[in-house]
């Protein structure tokens, strides 16, 4: 088969800077933060010798409990949030608006493109204490004196990083319902069923593998994020990556940080695993 | 069942999208408004209009340095970013080889990976190495986070591009590298531009990566964070966003009308999908 | 056609192409004439298309060698080839205009401007394209495409022009049309071409010799009419055209002649040239009768020494066709019987009685 080999030899020159890049940019310091994460920290030095005890730590102590698990209940509410308000909208861009599709794409991408800190920013000035929002309600008499339990808390990080993912959880599902042959929307029609019926054996299922794209891309980034709980958070809307950015930085504790990213990107990785099977189940029946 | 038939009626759907679109707009909109207002204290109401914190933008020396350095890391991660992806795209779309699935797949996995993981072990690599912080240390961050952007990109440009064409190039007696010059460049180039203007705006647009890595020369959003603690300072904070909102809509649009030429030649239907996704 | 008049311009040796574990030629043989027409017909993935992506050079040959005028062709990529190709989809390179797509292989030739200009032009008057030079590549129709993509290669003087099933895109219409354009501007340029098409009748209109491939080997290679009036095997009588098949059984054979008994027909004798090489008479148990062979008889016997008497089962009006389904003694299955109508009429009916005449050289061995 020489010029199958000739072929693959060609594929693997043209594609190997871009992987060596990666395997020297990402693969070795992913390396080494596991590595890292077997040491410890003795003041300025670092002692290389194995230790476990800085999992021991992310996994006893409460305040990396509390923090883990309230980023993955943060997150697992924003991505939930995002992806439900996310599908009516790419539904109705990909069946109900016919000759401006794309316009419609553009325009909901184009927040997407204005600087992330000022966005979180500007979620901040409208929810503050005389933010928009409250001003606003004042103004209209629908309440006297502010709300105060809508910044500095989990509920604005949730608000603010559903805001910021809605357009990663909108276009994976639009193109899987643009995918959709609509001959077979009329089929199911034709043989019987109604509209629930319909979208419920039919346009679910074969937009599935869009909703855990989009589920995927909006829960494992949110997990890390740091700028909206440190921005809009308050102390009880921090997460891991806060923890895990004061470890590298005024804790100096290198090793501690990178048994903590370890061991949530293992947990992000078992959930966004189980999150796949489950929706390849779902959308496996009807192939 | 009959109100979920409702629900997914048309209509219903209109008033939502339209509700929807204020919630996604709700923040971007305020940019402008505080930019032009004439008060110190980013709040409502309104206090009357001035361009006086554009002006003042100007006397800044610290902003400027921001701004020639992020000019300066944006250009370049664009510049290798597409370089890198497209060899990626290009190994991707038009050659079978062993391992290729796994391969692309780790290409690909910054898309995926929480930024502050891909900042932290670089951070960890680079100090390991000995290596001091500079914005070349932020150039090869942005350009990990970058390539695979890149790579979607022009996946669909070679995509596009029909075997046939370069055959018959290469079936005219033309080589190799003119039938890349003379065919496949020219087909991918509006590809190629809009590859080079997203990549660039990620790049500066992008935060974490950059606060981690860089070294005494910030980058304009790290400036934007280290300005959001002084209240004095945020109208011209407002003013220099907006002046980025609509370089990024610019660009955002011509990138969006090489996309569009790209699909025109290439003589498909200008799909509203590619490209974006 | 006196076979030694012409040289070969290419020669096929053994070749064998794989893609992985898949063999899509399985050891090809074939010379092809300088100056024929020259057609490699057969289903999709018999390996047609993979042949004549070997002699382009797009492909590389697993085993086995193709010379083109005498050279051989290892080791010589596409580029460096004197063949040309016309696609399937044409490929109009979409970013250039009529005349940059025809003058695209010219500019490597170190020719003047003027030159290059009336070289395009004379290419596009071949093709009845003259004056379309600055047309854009989207504003043509299928046809136009198609002819562009001809002058493309012809304007290289290729000594061979492949064509890639270059009609399969248009209708029926414009497909006669360009099937007629075809033939005669390469019997005027006397360029040897080499069609890829699955469409039989396509193959016999317009070629001198017909390749018919199946499953990656040549199963026969004749004229269009040899290989119409003496298919060698069952399978390729039915891939081309309509044929009856009859049992049959050697009931002698000589040097010259096999003596054939066909239940339905009687007994005929067969030359043993008419027969497929190396038939054995223990091996025939088949004979083939063409639709147009038999007839009709409306009253005694006609001029056919030849009859018997069988049954209209059902019959097939196509305006100046009719085929009849007719059973006849001694015949397994009833035979198809098609006759031209006289002022688009019938000559028989569902259900009657006809005498069906055929002359001895209509049956055809088959292995």
């Amino acid at each position: 088969m020489p010029s199958l080999s000739q072929e693959s030899r060609r594929g693997l020159t043209l594609i190997s800077p871009t992987l060596i890049y990666a395997l020297v940019m990402l693969a070795a310091p992913l390396a080494m933060v596991v590595m890292f994460s077997f040491w410890s920290q003795n003041y300025l030095d670092l002692d290389k010798t194995f230790t476990l005890a800085n999992y021991r730590e992310t996994w006893t102590q409460p305040i990396f409990q509390v923090l883990m698990w309230r980023s993955l209940r943060i997150s697992l509410v924003v991505t939930a949030a995002t992806v439900i308000l996310a599908f009516p909208i790419a539904y109705y861009l990909s069946f109900h608006v016919k000759s401006r599709k794309a316009l419609w794409l553009f325009l909901i991408t184009v927040p997407f493109w204005t600087s992330y800190l000022l966005r979180v920013f500007l979620w901040k000035v409208i929810l503050g204490y005389n933010g928009v929002l409250n001003s606003s309600l004042m103004e209209l008499g629908i309440i006297k004196a502010p709300l105060t339990f809508i910044l500095y808390n989990a509920n604005a990080v949730v608000l603010t990083l559903a805001h910021a993912w809605a357009p990663f959880a909108i276009l994976p599902i639009f193109v899987a319902l643009e995918k959709i042959d609509r001959a077979l929307l009329e089929a199911a029609e034709d043989l019987g069923d109604g509209p629930f019926r319909r979208f419920w054996r039919i346009t679910l299922p074969l937009a599935m593998p869009g909703v855990i794209a989009s589920t995927l891309i909006v829960l494992i980034p949110t997990v890390g994020d740091y700028i909206t709980p440190k921005l809009v958070g308050g102390t009880d809307g921090l997460m891991v990556a806060n923890m895990i950015q004061i470890q590298f930085g005024k804790a100096n504790n290198a090793p501690l940080g990178a048994a903590l990213a370890v061991s949530s990107m293992l947990v992000v990785a078992a959930i966004s695993l189980g999150i796949f099977l489950a929706g390849k189940k779902f959308g496996g029946k009807v192939k | 069942m009959r109100a979920i038939g409702r629900f997914l009626s048309a209509r219903w759907l209109a008033v939502y999208a339209v509700a929807y679109m204020i919630f996604l707009y709700a923040p971007v909109i305020l940019l402008p408004l505080f930019a032009f207002n004439d008060a110190t204290i980013v709040a409502f109401p309104l206090a009357g209009f001035t361009t006086k914190w554009f002006g003042l933008l100007w006397t800044i020396e610290a902003l400027h340095g921001a701004v020639r350095n992020s000019a300066i890391v944006a250009i370049s991660t664009a510049v290798i970013s597409t370089l890198l992806g497209a060899c990626a795209a290009r190994a991707a779309q038009s050659y079978r080889f062993p391992l290729k699935r796994g391969i692309v797949g780790f290409i690909m996995l910054p898309l995926v990976l929480p930024e502050i993981i891909v900042a932290v072990a670089l951070l960890v690599m680079l100090v390991q190495l000995g290596l001091s912080l500079s914005l070349w240390t932020v150039i090869a961050g942005h350009v990990l986070i970058c390539t695979p952007f890149s790579i979607a990109i022009l996946s669909s440009a070679f995509a596009g591009l029909d075997d046939s064409l370069e055959e018959a190039s290469f079936d005219l007696g033309e080589s190799r590298w003119g039938t890349f010059r003379r065919v496949t460049l020219p087909l991918i180039m509006p590809g190629v531009v809009s590859s080079l203007l997203i990549t660039f705006t990620i790049s500066l647009d992008e935060f974490i990566i950059a606060f981690f890595l860089t070294g005494t020369d910030v980058t304009l959003p790290v400036y934007i964070w280290s300005q959001l603690r002084f209240p004095t300072k945020l109208p011209s904070v407002m003013a220099l966003g907006t002046i980025l909102l609509a370089l990024s809509v610019c660009l955002l649009i011509v990138a969006e009308w090489f996309r569009r030429r790209a699909a025109r030649r290439q003589g498909l239907e200008s799909s509203s999908t590619r490209g974006l996704v | 056609m006196d076979d030694a008049n012409h040289q070969p311009i290419i020669e096929i040796r053994d070749v064998v192409k794989s893609f992985g574990s898949v063999k899509a030629l399985k050891g090809i043989n074939a010379d092809i004439r300088e100056g024929e027409f020259f057609s490699l017909l057969g289903p999709s993935g018999c390996g047609k298309t993979t042949l004549l992506r070997l002699i382009a050079g797009f492909e590389q040959t697993t085993s086995g060698t193709i010379a083109i005028a005498g050279q051989s062709m290892k080791d010589i990529p596409a580029n460096k080839r004197p063949t040309n190709m016309v696609f399937q989809s044409y490929a109009i390179f979409p970013h250039l205009n009529v005349a940059e797509n025809v003058g695209y292989g010219l500019v490597r030739k170190k020719i003047s401007k003027a030159d290059m200009t009336a070289e395009v032009e004379k290419a596009l008057s071949m093709v009845d394209l003259a004056g379309y030079g600055q047309r854009a590549a989207h504003e043509l129709s299928g046809g136009q495409r198609q002819r562009v993509a001809l002058a493309r290669a012809l304007v290289m003087r290729p000594k061979v022009i492949l064509l890639d099933e270059p009609l399969s895109a248009l209708d029926k219409k414009l497909r006669d049309q360009m099937q007629q354009e075809l033939r005669s501007l390469q019997k005027s340029l006397g360029i040897t071409f080499i069609l890829v098409t699955h469409d039989q009748e396509e193959a016999l209109i317009m070629s001198d010799r017909i390749a018919v491939i199946f499953d990656g080997q040549i199963a026969q290679l004749a004229s269009p009419e040899e290989l119409y009036r003496r298919p060698v095997s069952r399978k390729i009588a039915s891939f081309i055209g309509v044929m009856n098949f009859l049992e049959a059984e050697a009931t002698g054979a000589t040097d010259t002649h096999f003596t054939i008994r066909v239940p339905a027909l009687g007994e005929v004798e067969i030359a043993r040239r008419d027969a497929p090489a190396g038939l054995q008479a223990g091996q025939i148990n088949v004979v083939g009768v063409r639709p147009e062979m038999f007839t009709i008889v409306s009253d005694g016997t006609g001029s056919f020494a030849r009859t018997a008497t069988g049954t209209v089962i059902s019959t097939d009006y196509y305006g100046d066709m009719t085929y009849y389904s007719v059973a006849l003694p001694g015949a397994a299955d009833p035979v198809t019987i098609s006759m031209r109508n006289t002022a688009g009429r019938s000559i028989a009916r569902d259900g009657s009685e006809v005498t069906v005449g055929w002359g001895a050289d209509s049956i055809v061995l088959l292995e």
